[in-house]
């Protein structure tokens, strides 16, 4: 009875430290990919080549994406709004929460989804295959060259997916509220501009796009560097990526938001 | 594997449809297009109570947008409400007996100050001060009024 209780006492122990454990290395893997993003000054076509990968093939999902959500939320504010006859107020409402909120954080779920785990399966496998001892071998940092481009290109892809995001959702919320419910094209605009502020809403969301963007990145490839080199562990690997970037988007959206907009 | 032209033309055009996407909205959704206010000049009004006026409330003539409330301060030598307002310079020929009053726009909208031009041949300067003003309407206090008066009969 003891002897059973103690056992669980040392596992909630193990669990602790081996999470506190990897807490660690993830950071000290941050430090060295930051030292490791000098190399991309003497060799720019890497991150081309990965800006490519995890910018322009992440486009059309984003694209459609949200075209569909700026329609969704057009046809959601008319119903709720109409009643009050303040149905010209739907794109202050379809824009101000795409800047804010639907733009930064469903780019990155999409983002997450669609490029993070495609990282982590290809740095895991390069791992597993010993790809990455390999370079070692050959005295090329493999940080350097495999894991700072796609870290890179996941910061710069986010803000720019985000934008585009957001932009294809206004006009989804336009062709909603103008073409098929027959607002008034000029008041929709009009009513946008005289309640979004420049830097408070549209700033701000870049801002918390880099943030998410840059913790996707880091998730993504420090569970590739990270993974156990086994077909399981990279399966594990992948949907780890794909859970714990979807749950800290989430967190840090709601912290941003409360510093952001919370007064 | 593509070659190395069309991908970098792809990135191109990816990271050229993003700064289109962030300028598109810089400009047709964010109030950039309509800035400029700063360059207005300043001129000045006092109010008993400014009921749900607000930084950067609209400030219009005839319904007509003519500027911005750049400031709002409480005016402890006065006990009363000190808002400044920058007109668009290109609506220099207020009168200096203007009138400036809070209104609200639709019955429970936003509100903004009226200004109702007077007679007066100088015209309001940067710096100015309106004298004559009008607080804004509290609902609560008009429903308090009637009540007394339903009261008193």
């Amino acid at each position: 009875m003891v002897n059973q209780l103690l056992d669980r006492i040392q596992i909630l122990g193990r669990v602790t430290l081996s999470s506190v454990a990897r807490l660690g290395r993830a950071n000290v893997f941050l430090m060295s990919v930051f030292a490791g993003l000098t190399g991309m000054l003497v060799r720019p076509g890497l991150l081309v080549k990965q800006l490519f990968s995890v910018g322009v093939q992440t486009l059309i999902i984003i694209v459609v994406a949200g075209l569909f959500v700026g329609m969704v939320m057009a046809l959601q504010a008319y119903y709720a709004l109409v009643d009050f006859g303040a149905e010209d107020s739907v794109s202050v409402m379809v824009v101000l929460s795409l800047l804010r909120e639907l733009g930064p954080v469903i780019t990155a779920l999409l983002f997450a989804g669609r490029a993070g785990s495609a990282l982590t399966a290809e740095i895991g496998l390069m791992k597993a295959t010993e790809q990455l001892s390999g370079m070692e071998m050959m005295a090329v940092n493999p940080i350097e060259r495999v894991v700072a481009p796609r870290f890179l290109a996941g910061i710069i892809s986010m803000p720019m997916l985000t934008a585009i995001f957001s932009a294809v959702g206004v006009i989804g919320g336009y062709l909603v509220a103008v073409e098929l419910l027959g607002l008034d094209s000029g008041a929709f605009w009009s009513q946008a501009q005289a309640k979004v502020e420049l830097y408070e809403d549209l700033g701000n969301g870049m801002i918390k796009s880099l943030v998410f963007g840059f913790v996707v990145a880091w998730i993504a490839v420090f569970e590739g560097y990270d993974c156990v080199p086994t077909s399981e562990g990279l399966g594990q690997a992948t949907t780890r990526t794909v859970v714990y970037s979807s749950l800290a988007i989430l967190a840090l959206d709601f912290v941003l938001t409360a510093l952001m907009f919370g007064k | 594997m593509k070659n190395s032209r069309t991908l970098e033309l792809m990135v191109g055009l990816f990271v050229a449809a993003g700064m289109a996407a962030l300028f598109m909205l810089a400009m047709s959704v964010s109030n950039l297009a309509s800035y400029g206010g700063d360059e207005g000049y300043k001129i000045k009004a006092r109010f008993d109570n400014i009921g749900g006026l607000k930084v950067r409330s609209p400030v219009s003539a005839s319904g007509v947008r003519v500027g911005r409330v750049t400031d709002i301060q409480y005016d402890t030598e006065g006990y009363e409400a000190l808002v400044t307002m920058s007109i668009d310079p290109q609506y220099k020929v207020f009168p200096i007996d203007t009138s400036a009053s809070i209104l609200t726009s639709g019955l429970l909208g936003e509100q903004y100050i009226g200004l109702e031009p007077g007679a007066e041949e100088e015209f309001l300067i940067q710096g100015s001060e309106i004298d004559i003003t009008q607080s804004a309407l509290v609902l609560e206090q008009i429903i308090g009024q009637f009540l007394y008066s339903k009261a008193d009969e």
